[in-house]
């Protein structure tokens, strides 16, 4: 299963096995308006790879991210995620939303409920938990994250980094297949950025199937089992994180001597 | 200046006067909630509902901001009489007050719902809830916390301006101290009473919103946060 695209270099990236990928782009197309912010995305992430969007702003990565759990519809091409075609007539978006996390860059977190509270709103509202079950839910995501502590606090008296761990837990309280980061660390100064990038690689570590969009190169060549450069709304670049060193392409070259 | 003060008609008029302020608080403590929630019905309305019930509330609103509160209870109670339909001095006077709350809380509400950053709802929506359930978990205990402030004045305002239902009969405190200075013809005295006792009634309304925020807004009281 190789990734094929019109004018830029790929390196096969998907292990030739009779798995499916968790998510799938084909000929992705997308447009604000006039404006095409893709123009025909291939890409496959498969169960377990962590695969890590790289690029100038307005390459068109974060609009990648955002199709996969349906915040932007696709405009043409075919969408599959988590075994479900996004453009298929029976397509339920909240049944695809209730197997994909999210994190965003700011939090949003509900600034009105303690943690615990944000963490089992969703799971004892969208899934039916009760209290006890719910409770045992939260103390186990917010160890995860290392907020054990942190359970009765509300957001306001929390630092970034910790909030940002919080909105993690929250997804990861849904039981996600797919987890997706969307620039979760450029919000953050280097200090809080660490602890943050330490929990994502953590659930990395425990095999769970992630696509982040980035601007920490070193820690998308360390975590992520594929690095793809989007230029102008297209793959334009892929592979493994020792792409980084050895650019194929002008455009990458430029943009990791850029120091990004 | 050598006025003597007389208070004793507080003694000779005594029960009118509580009767007054009795009803002065029934006509504020049934016209609240039916209010409130009728503006914020609403603002939902105007805000999420479709282009037909947008402008038949932005109609609405607009109508009973832009009148005055006395002739939408002249045309409640005496209009509705002329086409038959009789329902009462209190009655219209409730009624009069739930829709001219509803309308100006509906604003104040709307306030509250757009104060809510876009980024949570669209949190709320990744982890599969519901319109339904993002509406009363997340917008509404927020929008209300946000503007609480201002539907408690709104409140208030509503509570002083039941002091015109006397007219259509509904002998409120307003009403009472009219009569009672219109017999005793000590108008300095009288209304002096009547207004303290407006400042005692909006103290204590004032009072319970307060101490109803304290029980609904959990994060304020844990925090300590002034409203």
């Amino acid at each position: 299963m190789t990734v094929i695209s019109m004018n830029s270099v790929h390196t096969p990236v998907a292990p030739q096995t009779g798995v499916q990928p968790m998510v799938s782009f084909r000929d992705v197309h997308k447009s604000f308006g006039a404006l095409e912010v893709l123009k025909g995305i291939d890409l496959d992430v498969m169960p377990g790879q962590v695969a890590a969007l790289i690029g100038r702003s307005g390459s068109g990565k974060s609009t990648a991210l955002r199709c996969i759990n349906g915040l932007e519809k696709i405009n043409g091409g075919e969408l599959t995620v988590c075994g479900r075609n996004l453009r298929a007539r029976d397509f339920e978006l909240r049944d695809l939303r209730k197997e994909v996390g999210i994190v965003f860059q700011s939090y949003n977190l509900f600034p009105h409920l303690t943690v615990e509270q944000n963490v089992t709103l969703a799971p004892r509202k969208v899934n039916g938990l009760d209290a006890a079950q719910s409770r045992a839910l939260a103390a186990e995501v917010l160890e995860q994250v290392g907020l054990s502590d942190k359970a009765l606090s509300y957001p306001e008296q929390l630092s970034g980094g910790q909030q940002q761990r919080v909105a993690i837990a929250r997804s990861l309280a849904m039981r996600p297949q797919l987890m997706l980061f969307d620039e979760v660390t450029s919000a953050l100064d280097p200090e809080l950025t660490g602890e943050v990038l330490r929990v994502i690689g953590k659930l990395a570590a425990g095999g769970m199937t992630m696509v982040l969009v980035t601007h920490e190169m070193a820690f998308a060549r360390q975590v992520a089992d594929l690095v793809v450069y989007m230029h102008q709304g297209r793959v334009w670049e892929a592979g493994k994180g020792t792409m980084l060193d050895d650019p194929q392409t002008v455009e990458l070259r430029q943009f990791v001597g850029s120091g990004l | 200046m050598d006025y003597v003060f007389d208070f004793s008609f507080l003694e000779s008029f005594r029960s009118e006067i509580i009767s007054g302020v009795r009803l002065t608080i029934l006509l504020t403590v049934v016209s609240i909630l039916p209010g409130f929630a009728l503006g914020t019905a609403c603002a939902v309305g105007r805000l999420y509902g479709p282009r037909w019930l947008q402008t038949a509330v932005t109609i609405y609103i607009e109508a009973i901001r832009n009148t005055p509160l006395i002739i939408q209870v002249f045309w409640l109670f005496f209009g509705l009489a002329v086409l038959g339909a009789r329902i009462g001095p209190f009655n219209a006077a409730v009624i009069a007050l739930v829709i001219n709350t509803g309308a100006y809380s509906a604003e104040i509400m709307r306030a509250g719902f757009q104060a809510i950053p876009k980024g949570q709802l669209e949190a709320a929506n990744c982890l599969a809830m519901t319109r339904r359930q993002i509406f009363w978990n997340i917008q509404l205990p927020q929008a209300a916390e946000l503007v609480y402030p201002a539907l408690v004045s709104q409140f208030i305002l509503m509570m002083l301006a039941t002091s015109i239902m006397s007219q259509i009969s509904v002998e409120e405190l307003t009403g009472v101290g009219y009569q009672v200075q219109s017999i005793t013809f000590r108008g300095f005295d009288v209304y002096l009473v009547i207004a303290a006792l407006y400042l005692a009634l909006a103290t204590m309304l004032r009072l319970c919103l307060h101490g109803a925020a304290q029980l609904a807004f959990t994060r304020l009281r844990r925090l300590r946060t002034p409203l």
